[in-house]
């Protein structure tokens, strides 16, 4: 029989996995659909008892968001504009039952190409949190995921929360998903975008696509060209071969990587007119 | 429990202690230590939401919740939502006819309670969002979000009197415990002592195999268990759903042909064998060159899978008539194209699953199935028993659609039960399921079709390769089928087609609703379409002027009588025209997405192929007074219980109230062939009429009265009235028979058909049925997306029998159809799970419009057609129509995914 650990705080969830090659379970959404057994194989640390690891606090300096804060949560959450892209992505993750289980930093450990929730947090700035018996330190996102199925995450070490800067927390934000179905349905690609206009000009805009490569990625060439010009037409700004130049998606069921190029190219062109036309409504 | 403080959960209110492991699945610990079967499990992954439950008032899929977390956690459970009556959700479930199979049904109760929970009164959307994690694979869906619409609504059921059973919304009459959670499935029943039976699969397409030293393998496990191979069969190691190409063996004998073979069983207690990693069975495999498509099987230096079927043809159809090829080369108008379509997966939520034990010296095997009978004989032949020693008793189906015809779990419990006289059960994982059970056969077809200058449809020829996988199973019924319907149901008075089953080493393609015809049917459908274009006639009245009417005959040389398919295309006009109208209205004002509006039509015989497939029926009197009528047929969800008895009940003159339902057993019914073919309603319906009217004839004589009294029957006394007289049957008075029957009755029907000549001419089938369809959808031409806005559907079901199960059966038919027009993809070794192989969510579903249109057929009963098979058929090709309509793109290739929309919009922008 397997051990299972179910700690009520941090410090004993650190201490147990500083000696010990544990399994972290959150909501399980990934690791029983990994196996065909009745129960989790491996030693499991369970961290859903940790009671502060989970919910969506403000603070002086942003935005600190527990690791086993659910997607469900997430939505139900008080934020400003630009977590709506976040909010959004939460809302596709799944179904329902999904939502409701699933967590926030199980989402980054599994390091999924599709993981839902990459392309929004990236687009907020993002930095993960990681706790370990000899402290904590902090790693932007996209440093974070290193590949398929690959984190930064060091052994004895603990996602605690995702950390999203103050300054990131401006503007407005959308987030796309295209699928072959409605529901429960795994990405072909998405995008989010956060855009922050002043006076009809892009005064910051971040963009970043899902499904289109190893990992999700922010396009800072494309989000640079794009800075200052007029919000107004943006959307045709967006060429394909900016996506081209920096993403690397496969050819596989669901899609091919041309098509994805193209989709991705599109959602992002969709979503930032959506944004572009919000800030016209507003100014008007 | 074991490392946590408390093993304490309420379950539906109720404190109960739990001992499993903590890391053990919530779902697991409710079925199995809890005993609450209601809660059903349909892939251990999230991806089906079967096992929906309420934590703390939030649906979750209990297959990924470790106990632990249900720690003093408040579980609702489906048995928790009624007490001694069905709560309202349920009774609005059973009066809307939202439960088929069932399967899906106790997480579709969860989560919509959880929606409930939080507005009485929700919106449409509201609630496709709340069911969007439960897949149904019977429904359509509609039905449901119905049912959850109208949770306060009328509560009274349809209780038609004696007699007027036949064309009424009855409930189901076995929808109660399909609404409570206590049906029992093929996974749900255990006995004590039951050994768990897992099998060794091959991981290789095609290999060659060696069994290593399984004593020391077994010595090294921490208890007993048993390993059994081919070498344990007692009878004949080879099945087949048709006796003639029995060919699969039960468990390989030293050589696979399919990737999933099975090839060994382990069997012992439960907690033992599901910890087997069964990558460490000793085995060696020599894999061996593979063949996966039918081009590279037909190549004249392919190996031959099997050696008595030359060239890798299991066998092949051709039907033809008149000089086709003449008839084309003089036509004004030809139209000529080539399509594939891929693996196409049942997906039925419950993977096949069943448990046998021996009584006495009879094995009895339970387990979910469409064929009792067949599988009675045919394990029985694996087993070496004489059939009087096989009792089959069909569990609840959790979904069929033609799979479950096939042996799966029956000959390897069987085996095990024999063998150790012990209870022996087997539930396949998804992987299982979907890895090694048969599949839709992907056809590669090629046809070309000419007409004259009025649109006349003057010659057609077909040629398509059906691949049927590694064994027999139906690829020969495939075969026949397909050139005898691939006309579609039009005067073709110059014909020539040919179908051939073709072995690789792919998964097993067999019966798959229609059966072939669905895939010839996108071909020729599209085909009408280009030749319509072409003459300039509207798409709809080139099928008008086609159309086969009373009198004409198939391309079989079959005279027909009772044909509706034109009264189905004139029900369909006015929607035809709106939505022309409609979709040219949209687009004038829209540049990237576009509507379109397709049509197709079906017409689908009844039963099998000129071929024998009688079904009996037995009705009666107990001496104590109850009716009880044997039903033989399996009620895999389509309603075969309901619509039997009705027709049954009328043909007697009494209330569908007062029987009571026996069966399906191989020892307690009479056969009633498979359900497969659409043949339940018509040939075992046929047989329930006779056997009602026998039994009535049998009254009225005991009576002396005339054929138009009234009987009754309350407390054992069946009263005779004719409004003058008035006569009284006392049951106990009268001497049963050995089946404990005072009065009794037993009919047999069997379609009249004739054999099929060398060019396929004859009489394939008694009855037909008819149907035509209307879709319409709107492209995202930038993304090549395609959502189905609406499906309006006229079938002719000669005379319906239950309006309610007939939509039903429409609503699911097209939600199979689009699925195979859309997103249906089974890729062997790649999909063999419901989030890499997607099926239609509720999301995904179009608004439905039924049209029941009654032209009646003199052979069915009540003048009654099939139906469950026909509604798939015209779903795709309209759909794909219709996205011809909308942007030009054409496609080849099914499914149509988003990128290949693209690429075919690309190819027709260019092509213009």
């Amino acid at each position: 029989m397997n051990a299972y650990h179910r700690p009520e705080s941090l410090k004993d969830a650190l201490a147990l996995i500083a000696d010990n090659p544990l399994t972290l379970a959150a909501g399980c959404t990934d690791l029983f659909p990994a196996t065909e057994f009745q129960e989790l194989p491996g030693a499991v640390l369970d961290l859903t008892g940790i009671a502060g690891l989970r919910g969506i606090t403000t603070g002086t300096d942003g935005w600190r968001i527990g690791a086993t804060t659910t997607w469900s949560d997430v939505i139900a959450a008080d934020l400003p504009a630009a977590f709506d892209m976040l909010k959004q992505a939460a809302a596709e993750v799944g179904s329902v039952q999904i939502q409701n289980a699933g967590t926030i930093a199980g989402n980054l450990c599994n390091a999924s190409p599709a993981a839902d929730g990459v392309p929004p947090l990236l687009a907020l700035d993002a930095e993960v949190e990681l706790s370990s018996i000899n402290g904590q330190r902090r790693v932007p996102l996209d440093a974070f995921l290193t590949g398929v199925r690959r984190t930064a995450l060091q052994s004895g070490e603990i996602v605690s929360a995702i950390l999203v800067p103050g300054k990131a927390g401006h503007g407005r934000s959308g987030f796309a998903k295209l699928g072959a179905r409605k529901y429960l349905v795994i990405s072909i690609a998405m995008v989010a975008v956060r855009l922050i206009e002043e006076h009809g000009n892009v005064s910051e805009i971040a963009l970043s696509v899902g499904a289109c490569g190893a990992v999700a990625t922010r396009l800072t060439d494309l989000e640079s060209r794009l800075t200052g010009q007029s919000v107004a037409g943006l959307a045709e700004k967006i060429d394909k071969k900016y996506l081209a130049e920096t993403l690397t998606p496969i050819s596989d069921l669901r899609g091919d990587a041309a098509y994805r190029i193209t989709a991705a190219t599109e959602l992002l062109r969709r979503t930032v007119t959506d944004l572009a036309d919000q800030c016209g409504g507003l100014s008007a | 429990m074991k490392d946590l403080p408390s093993s304490q959960m309420r379950v539906n209110g109720q404190t109960v202690n739990v001992s499993a492991v903590a890391g053990r699945r919530l779902s697991d610990v409710l079925r199995d230590e809890l005993g609450l079967k209601g809660t059903k499990v349909g892939c251990d992954a999230g991806d089906c939401g079967a096992c929906t439950v309420l934590l703390n008032g939030a649906p979750v899929c209990s297959c990924l919740t470790p106990v632990a977390q249900a720690i003093d956690a408040e579980i609702a459970t489906v048995e928790g939502l009624s007490g001694d009556a069905l709560g309202n959700l349920q009774r609005a479930f059973l009066r809307h006819g939202a439960a088929q199979c069932g399967i899906c049904t106790p997480g579709m109760l969860i989560a919509a309670t959880a929606l409930l929970e939080q507005t009485l009164t929700p919106s449409r959307h509201e609630v496709e969002t709340a069911l969007g994690g439960v897949l149904c694979r019977c429904t359509g869906y509609h039905k449901i979000v119905e049912a959850i619409l109208d949770v306060g609504g009328e509560t009274t059921a349809v209780n038609p009197s004696a007699g007027k059973a036949v064309g009424t919304r009855v409930e189901r009459l076995d929808g109660l415990s399909k609404l409570d959670g206590s049906e029992v499935f093929g996974a749900d029943y255990v006995p004590v002592d039951t050994l768990l039976v897992r099998a060794i699969r091959s991981p290789h397409f095609a290999a060659k195999f060696t069994i290593g030293n399984v004593a020391s393998w077994l010595a090294m496990l921490p208890g007993q268990v048993r390993v059994f191979t081919a070498a344990d069969i007692p009878g004949d190691n080879r099945f087949s759903v048709i006796t003639a190409f029995i060919d699969q063996p039960a468990l390989a004998d030293g050589h696979v042909r399919m990737m999933g073979e099975a090839v060994a069983l382990i069997a012992g207690n439960p907690s033992l064998i599901e910890a087997i990693d069964l990558a460490d069975f000793p085995i060696t495999w020599q894999p061996e060159t593979e063949l996966l498509d039918t081009n590279a099987a037909l190549d004249g230096d392919a190996t031959q899978l099997h050696t008595d079927r030359v060239g890798n043809i299991l066998i092949a159809g051709k039907v033809k008539t008149g000089a086709p090829e003449k008839a084309i080369q003089t036509a004004v108008h030809t139209a000529k194209m080539s399509m594939e379509t891929g693996y196409v997966e049942h997906a039925y939520i419950e993977p096949e699953a069943g448990v046998a034990w021996m009584e006495g010296d009879v094995l009895v095997i339970q387990a979910c199935t469409q064929a009792p009978v067949m599988d009675r004989d045919d394990t029985a032949r694996v087993l070496g028993l004489s059939q009087d020693k096989l009792r089959i008793i069909p569990s609840a189906a959790g979904g069929g659609f033609g799979s479950k015809l096939d042996l799966s779990v029956q000959p390897l419990i069987g085996l095990v039960a024999l063998k150790t006289g012990r209870p022996a059960r087997m539930v396949y994982t998804r992987r299982e399921s979907m890895a090694t059970t048969t599949k839709r056969h992907p056809a590669k077809m090629t046809a070309q079709i000419g007409a004259d200058a009025e649109g006349r449809v003057t010659g057609m020829v077909f040629d398509g390769d059906f691949n049927t996988g590694a064994y027999s199973s139906w690829g020969p019924t495939v075969a026949v089928r397909v050139p005898v319907h691939a006309s579609g149901p039009y005067k073709t008075p110059n014909y020539d087609a040919s179908a051939r089953a073709v072995h690789t080493n792919g998964p097993v393609s067999g019966a798959f609703r229609g059966f072939g015809v669905p895939q010839a049917a996108i071909l020729q459908e599209t085909l009408y379409d280009d030749l319509a274009n072409m003459a300039g006639i509207d798409r709809l009245k080139f099928r008008q002027i086609n159309a086969l009417e009373n009198g004409d005959f198939t391309v079989c040389g079959q005279q027909l009588f009772g044909v509706g398919i034109r009264e189905c295309l004139d029900g369909l006009q006015v929607a035809w025209n709106t939505a022309l109208l409609d979709a040219q209205d949209f687009n004038a004002e829209n540049t990237t997405l576009k509507r379109g509006v397709g049509i197709a039509s079906c017409w689908y015989g009844c039963g099998n192929t000129s071929l024998p497939n009688p079904s009996t029926i037995r009705v009666g009197f107990t001496a104590k007074g109850h009716l009880r009528l044997h039903q033989g047929a399996t009620d895999i969800g389509q309603g075969a219980n309901t619509v039997i008895a009705q027709i049954c009940a009328d043909a007697l003159g009494l209330p569908v109230s007062d029987f009571e339902l026996i069966g399906p057993d191989t020892f307690l019914t009479p056969d009633c062939g498979k359900t497969s073919a659409s043949r339940q309603t018509y040939v075992t319906g046929t047989a329930a009429l006779l056997a009602g009217a026998e039994l009535r004839r049998k009254i009225l004589s005991l009576g002396n009265m005339g054929p138009d009294a009234i009987i009754t029957l309350k407390d054992g006394v069946l009263h005779i009235s004719d409004g003058q007289a008035l006569r009284d049957i006392v049951l106990a008075d009268m001497t049963p028979d050995d089946r404990g029957y005072a009065l009794s009755a037993q009919e047999s029907y069997d379609p009249p058909t004739e054999p099929l000549d060398e060019n396929g001419q004859g009489r394939p089938y008694a009855v037909y049925g008819y149907g035509a369809q209307i879709a319409e959808v709107e492209v995202d031409t930038a993304l090549g997306t395609v959502k189905t806005r609406r499906v309006t559907a006229a079938q002719d079901l000669g005379r319906t029998i239950n309006p309610l199960l007939a939509e039903g059966q429409i609503e699911g038919g097209i939600a199979q159809g689009l699925g195979l027009a859309l997103m249906e993809e089974f890729v062997p070794g790649r999909t063999e799970n419901l989030h890499d192989y997607l099926i239609p969510t509720v999301g995904d579903m179009p608004q439905v419009d039924s049209i029941l249109i009654e032209i009646a057929d003199s052979e069915g009963p009540f003048g009654a057609k099939g139906l469950g098979e026909h509604v798939l058929i015209p779903t795709a090709p309209a759909i794909l129509n219709a996205i011809h309509h909308a942007t030009g793109a054409r496609i080849t290739q099914l499914p149509a995914l988003p990128h290949r929309v693209l690429a075919a919009i690309k190819k027709g922008a260019t092509n213009d």
